[in-house]
Parts: structure tokens; C-alpha cells; sequence
């Protein structure tokens, strides 16, 4: 059975369904899947739960499914580069779920690789903590957080060979490979597709047992702070 | 005279040891890798999943893959390596980055630390904020004394949610520097011109003085 598809449209064909959780790669608008979400966006699919670091930007990324309001729960580290997300949420049209960022990662590698709870420091005495099982090692306080999946996961990477073996690319790598790990569907969109062999084995970051669907995307890349230094002398 | 944002960056830097891996936050704490002394060897960890992180590109040289934590486009360096959001909280969480230098709206004199959220306005949320100051050998803060309306930031217990309890080894104002001891804290150095009684009068939570501030 081959993985690859011929855009994201036909990859997304019977796997969307109202009121799904979908995790979505990136951070920041680093390493996002574009072509998959615009594809969500058209396929008008609702009452999304979307697991992923940030929510995009107004009018792009994650920011499209936000405007056409079809995001009903966002599950975040950090929210902060977006205006519509923010008249949403005060409105009460919108959920939230802060997780720290460390948190947020190992939640869903843990999801990935079956494991349903793990105790961190992290947010010990904060709010992050009420309602959490606490519990000391070797004098030490440490709460119990949860591993995630979802029904979707939608990541990015650089190369992918047929098989659905994928390399990432400098910091686009981010949340993208637990993600594919924790995903029930994980669909890969692509910049180059190679052939059979052409990927080292040994630098495969995303072995393509992971990866059910396959595209080869069209990416803008925007750059959200573009921040330079001048050529001296 | 205290001191200005680019004295308490420069003042920051000397937190650093040769042999260091270090986590610097957004804002001032970005600043402060100017003033890195170039006779040690410190490694700047970005945790959206990079090590060994290098200065802005040249105009033109923007690689859209190749980011800080602030979003940020950077550059990489011999050392660079690149890794998953995963891996990098593990070098956090795990305890292996030596040190944080970050940002607060409030600090406790037992070293508590709130900088994620004021009630009442859009909470953009903690980021790494949280796992940053649970995991990292040692957390210092800069921040600016008081408030902009003239209040105290080192307080006797935070009045904001909490980012962390007991976190925060040591805190540079632009009046001076703090450790959080176990007997609390302790003023250790004075910005120029600027006497203790200036810092009484702008601080809530007790201090007490180091050895050669002693009036």
C-alpha cells in the first residue's frame, strides 16, 4: 500500500471528521504545515481541538482555521502573536489549555510511545499544578501530566523517501516528530520527495513507520521577526 | 547612578563560566550575549531545538528554517547542533544547561518568580518559562528594580501566578545585585552611586547586606 498522495486534499480524504483533535508541527511559523492546513480550511471541517506550540499568525498558519472559526479548543505554550486569537478567547468563543512548553513536547512523545502519565517539576507550586497528582522522589515534589494523541497529526519536514522516512531541517525539526509519533493518522508534507535509498539511514530522523500519508507541498515560508546584522566595512 | 539596561547585560555576562551551556529569555537577557567575555567558551542553547546558536544573519542571508525561541531569524556556527522540542526540554528538564538568564515582573525574597501572566489582561502564556527555571542548574533574573508606576518588584511573596517556587539563585536589578540564600535575601553588589538606603526605600521583601556593603 503506498503512502504517498498527489496534494494534501486527497491525503485528508475520510480521515477529517467535526469536533476532531488534530496536532499541527511548528513553531512559531517555523516548520508548519501549510498545505495541510489550508486543505482543513477548505475541506470546512469544525469544533477543532488543535494540539500544536502556537496558533500562527493573523491570516496565516494556524491562523486561517482561527479566522474562519473552526478551532474550538487550542492546546499551547504560547499564544501571544495573534490578535484574532485574542478577541475569540475574551469573547468566549474560544478555549484554552496552557501547557508549558517542555511539558507540551513530552506530552505528546509520551502519547506517541503508549506511555499515559509521567511526573515533572515543571510548574510545581503554580497554577499548572491544581488538580494534579503530586508525588515525591527522593525528597523531591513532582506532578503527573498526561501523554496526548489525536486523531490527526499534520507535521512538516524536509526530505521524505516513499517509504514516509523523513529529515527535518534546522530548527523547522521543532514539535513535528513526536507529533508524527502521536497521531492515530500522520499526514507528511514534504519539500522534495527522493527515491528509494537516497536518504541516509543512519541521519532519518522520523523512521516512515510513523507516517501514514504522504505529499510533496508548495511552501511559502514566512518569516515572522525578520531580524538582520549590516556587513561591516 | 544605576544602572542602564546595557550596564545589567554587561553585569549579566559575568554569570558565565568557561565550559557553559546557558538559556538566555526574550527581551534584556538577549542583550546580554554581547558581553560575553571572548577568553570562555559558552554555548547558547535556543530551546525551540538548538545548541551552539549564532549571531543575526546579513541581510539577505535569512534562512526561514532557522530561528531563536523569540521567533527571531538566526544563524548557526561549527558547533550547531539541532534537535527536537523534546530533546531540548530534556537538556532543560534534565538539568544539563547551567544556566538561565531571564526576565520577571515579580521575585520573592525566597525565590519565587511570577513572568507569565497578569490577571485581567490576554495571557499569552508561559512558553518554556516554567520548565526554564525547574530545570536549569542556575536561574538568574534581570529585571528593572520597580515597576514603570514606581512599585517594588522584590517582594515578600508574588502577587501574580507563579512561573516557579524557590527557583531563582540570584537577581540583577538596575540598582544592584541579590542572591536568594537560605536565610533569604542577601544585597551582594551595589550599582555606582547607588546606596542601600536607595534600595530599602524601593524594595518590599527584607534583605540582608554582604560583607563590605555594611553601613
Amino acid at each position: 500500500m503506498g503512502k504517498l498522495y498527489t496534494d494534501a486534499v486527497a491525503a485528508l480524504d475520510g480521515v477529517l471528521f467535526d469536533g476532531m483533535t488534530i496536532m499541527a508541527g511548528g513553531f512559531g511559523l517555523c516548520g508548519i504545515p501549510e498545505n495541510a492546513i489550508q486543505a482543513i480550511l477548505d475541506s470546512g471541517v469544525k469544533d477543532l481541538t488543535i494540539i500544536s506550540n502556537n496558533c500562527g499568525v493573523d491570516g496565516f498558519g494556524l491562523g486561517k482555521l482561527l479566522d474562519a472559526k473552526r478551532i474550538r479548543k487550542m492546546v499551547s505554550s504560547y499564544v501571544g502573536e495573534n490578535k484574532e486569537f485574542e478577541r475569540q478567547f475574551l469573547a468566549g468563543e474560544l478555549e484554552l489549555e496552557f501547557n508549558p512548553q517542555g511539558t507540551l513536547a513530552e506530552r505528546i512523545r509520551a502519547g506517541g510511545a503508549g506511555i499515559p502519565g509521567f511526573y515533572v517539576k515543571t510548574g510545581v507550586g503554580t497554577v499548572i499544578a491544581e488538580g494534579k497528582d503530586h508525588r515525591d522522589f527522593d525528597g523531591e515534589t513532582y506532578i503527573m501530566e498526561t501523554g496526548l494523541t489525536a486523531d490527526l497529526s499534520i507535521v512538516k519536514a524536509w526530505k521524505a523517501d516513499p517509504q514516509g522516512n523523513l529529515i527535518y531541517r534546522k530548527t523547522a525539526r521543532n514539535f513535528n516528530p513526536m507529533m508524527a509519533s502521536a497521531g492515530k493518522v500522520t499526514l507528511a508534507e514534504v519539500e522534495d520527495i527522493v527515491e528509494l535509498g537516497e536518504l541516509d539511514a543512519d541521519a532519518i530522523h522520523t523512521p516512515g513507520i510513523f507516517v501514514q500519508r504522504l505529499i510533496k507541498g508548495e511552501f511559502e515560508k514566512r518569516i515572522e521577526q525578520r531580524t538582520t546584522r549590516t556587513k561591516e566595512g | 547612578m544605576a544602572w542602564t539596561r546595557e550596564d545589567m547585560a554587561r553585569r549579566a555576562a559575568q554569570e558565565m563560566e568557561d565550559g557553559f551551556y546557558v538559556n538566555l529569555g526574550i527581551g534584556i537577557p538577549t542583550l546580554v550575549a554581547n558581553f560575553i567575555d571572548e577568553s570562555i567558551d559558552v554555548t547558547l542553547q535556543s530551546e525551540n531545538g538548538m545548541l551552539g546558536m549564532g549571531p543575526f544573519p546579513y541581510e539577505g542571508e535569512e534562512d526561514p528554517d532557522l530561528i531563536n525561541a523569540g521567533k527571531q531569524t538566526i544563524t548557526e556556527l561549527r558547533r550547531t547542533s539541532y534537535f527536537s522540542s523534546a530533546d531540548s526540554f530534556a537538556m532543560i528538564r534534565g538539568g544539563h544547561i547551567d544556566l538561565s538568564i531571564l526576565g520577571a515582573m515579580e521575585v520573592s525574597g525566597t525565590g519565587d518568580i511570577a513572568n507569565w501572566m497578569i490577571p485581567g489582561k490576554m495571557v499569552k502564556g508561559m512558553g518554556g518559562a516554567m520548565d526554564l527555571v525547574a530545570g536549569v542548574k542556575r536561574v538568574v533574573v534581570i529585571m528593572d528594580h520597580t515597576s514603570k508606576a514606581g512599585d517594588p518588584k522584590l517582594l515578600k511573596t508574588c502577587s501574580l501566578p507563579l512561573t516557579g517556587t524557590g527557583v531563582v539563585d540570584r537577581i540583577i536589578t538596575n540598582l544592584g545585585v541579590f542572591d536568594v540564600t537560605d536565610d533569604g535575601l542577601v544585597l551582594v553588589e551595589l550599582a555606582p552611586e547607588v546606596t542601600v538606603d536607595d534600595v530599602k526605600a524601593s524594595t518590599e521583601a527584607k534583605f540582608a547586606l554582604a560583607e563590605g556593603l555594611a553601613v
